[in-house]
């Protein structure tokens, strides 16, 4: 938990590279540079969530009372590969198409 | 512009039905305003012969009397609802040339009643921003200017920004939006118009692009109350394809409205009274409660402890669910692919630095962060007890009264520009908005009148779970004293 005392959390340039790693998006040096105060400044806002009480509150996970329903275990869609493929960037013999991973 | 583009959807749908114009001329009508409109670059596609097809199909129908709900209204999509064979890419370039091959349910249901559409509707990239300065096809321009013999050109608000200019300069009856945390409610108040968020589960996402699953709601926009209660009405409805779509029957929502307010009682949250808000803000609010008092209603003071946390609670979960939904943008299945990489890794992480936005990237970072090993707790956890806090708050005030009333909006619409340097004053746009999209709560917005430069103000309307007509009613009482017939004076 946070604990309302708690220093300030920030980060620094190799914690939002790898947070960059993680997200899967490519960042320059300068880039992550530049993120650096903005993360922080609003890491340093979302902390004042600290100063709440929230000992044995559970947390939400229905913002709607909602039961979860099950269906019957059929095929209910399919053969329709060339819609599935329609807006690939390379599709091909009928497949995504990506670079190589294997050598 | 012709007399057809500033009547409401319940008048061209009268009108139609009546014979006092044919559907043709009404989509022809709009299909002008929309290619006179292109300067406040509110529409990414144009479908002028869908809109004329549909009324095509409502002039057979009215002559065989088998006339659908919509039938002779056509409509503007926001860009990321999938509508089959049309763009489709919520504002992004990582979607650019996304040409769904199905129909989101809830575009699919307007279709369906007959409803034919002009167009997609410009938007903040994924819905994240307050402005449309996010948006990959450069922001909407607001119809309104300011009354100081200046040129500003205004934000529409956002995200449903593109949504809320179309309706507010003529160029669509009605539109679609979706609501995250205020995305369909501030871009009304900004522009003059109405609209509507329903009770989380109501409308079915499936299809609509996912920004925060747990917070996105689809609703209309349009003139006036009972216009949003026509369009809620076709788009409401149980949807097997979406797991948290409500199993519930769709009330008749606009055969109910009534602004007689004898016997409800409203609630003026004591924390919405925020420092820094402009007095004319507060003025308006103070006079909407003249207003529902007018309409027979009991004001009583109610108390929302914990709503100052509801923005930082919001940016924990909002961007921790859009880093996990757009985590799908990976340059395989659909959308931008980045070449000239060597592994499939670098593909990734090239195709995602160059398809998505400044603020899409915060928000996916800040997300991977608080949701990343070691911090999860500290912070998605932490937030959602704090959610449960909100949302408990709201049943509680909920035993006091039977709807809620707030300003919409800390301010007017404010200047292309004057905020994209700061993402917390940004964020702050939606600090009336937001707690009840945390609690999952029908809103809406209402114009209320101008403020000291001309600009429209509006104001908030929350309500019990499933009571979007205690919502509409309150709003209509507002509307029917407020009188609201402001137009922004057309320079485009």
């Amino acid at each position: 938990m946070l604990p309302a005392s708690r220093p300030f959390m920030s980060v620094n340039a190799d914690q939002v590279r790898h947070v960059a790693k993680l997200a899967r998006i490519a960042m320059s040096d300068s880039e992550v540079e530049a993120m650096v105060p903005e993360f922080n400044n609003i890491l340093g806002w979302v902390e004042q969530l600290g100063e709440v009480d929230t000992d044995g509150v559970e947390p939400l996970t229905a913002v709607i009372d909602n039961h979860l329903r099950l269906r019957d275990d059929v095929v209910n869609d399919g053969n329709i590969r060339d819609k599935v493929l329609a807006n690939a960037p390379d599709a091909q013999h009928g497949f995504f198409a990506v670079p190589k991973v294997i050598e | 512009m012709g007399e057809l583009n500033h009547k409401t959807i319940a008048q061209l749908r009268d009108g139609f039905r009546a014979g006092e114009f044919t559907a043709r001329e009404i989509a022809e009508a709009f299909n002008a305003a929309v290619e006179a409109g292109r300067a406040l670059n509110a529409y990414t596609v144009e479908t002028p012969e869908l809109a004329l097809a549909a009324a095509d199909s409502a002039d057979v129908a009215r002559g065989t009397n088998e006339l659908k709900p919509l039938s002779g209204i056509p409509l503007g999509i926001k860009d990321l609802f999938a509508t089959e064979g049309v763009d489709s890419t919520s504002g992004s370039n990582i979607l650019k040339g996304f040409k769904p091959p199905y129909e989101s349910t809830v575009s699919g249901k307007l279709k369906a009643a007959g409803a034919g559409m002009l167009g997609k509707l410009n938007m903040d990239e994924f819905a994240m921003g307050s402005s449309n300065e996010t948006s990959a096809y450069g922001p909407v321009i607001s119809p309104w200017k300011r009354n100081d013999g200046g040129n500003a050109a205004l934000t529409p608000g956002g995200s449903s920004g593109g949504s809320a200019a179309a309706v507010a300069a003529g160029m669509a009856p009605g539109v679609t939006g979706t609501d995250t945390g205020g995305s369909i409610r501030q871009p009304a108040a900004f522009t003059g118009i109405s609209g509507i968020k329903p009770t989380y589960g109501r409308c079915s996402r499936w299809g609509i692009v996912a920004f925060a699953s747990s917070l996105d709601q689809a609703g209309p926009m349009a003139r006036t109350v009972r216009d949003c209660a026509i369009l809620l009405e076709t788009m409401s409805g149980f949807d097997p394809k979406d797991a948290t779509s409500l199993d519930l029957p769709v009330p008749q929502w606009e055969a109910g409205l009534s602004s007689d307010l004898k016997g409800k009682r409203v609630g003026i949250p004591r924390e919405y009274r925020i420092e820094g808000v402009p007095v004319e803000i507060n003025a308006l609010w103070d006079q909407g409660i003249e207003w529902l008092k007018d309409a027979g209603a009991e004001v009583v003071p109610i108390s929302l402890p914990h709503t100052k946390y509801a923005l930082p609670t919001y940016y924990i979960i909002a961007p921790a669910e859009a880093s996990s939904n757009l985590a799908r943008y990976d340059g395989v299945r659909y959308g931008l692919r980045e070449t000239g990489v060597k592994t499939l890794d670098d593909m990734y992480a090239a195709t995602r630095a160059a398809g998505f936005g400044a603020e899409v990237k915060r928000r996916i970072m800040i997300g991977t962060y608080v949701l990343s090993a070691g911090y999860y707790d500290a912070y998605f956890t932490k937030a959602q007890k704090v959610r449960t806090l909100i949302k408990r708050d709201f049943a509680e005030a909920f035993r006091d009264c039977d709807v809620i009333l707030t300003p919409t909006a800390p301010s007017s619409a404010f200047g292309l520009g004057e905020k994209m340097s700061d993402p917390l004053a940004m964020y702050l746009n939606d600090v009336f908005a937001v707690p009840a999209s945390l609690a999952g709560l029908p809103a809406m917005s209402v114009p209320g009148g101008l403020d000291s430069q001309g600009l429209p103000l509006g104001l908030h309307l929350i309500g019990k779970e499933l009571d979007e007509q205690g919502v509409l009613n309150a709003g209509l009482a507002i509307e029917e004293r407020a009188g609201f017939t402001h137009r922004a004076e057309k320079w485009w």
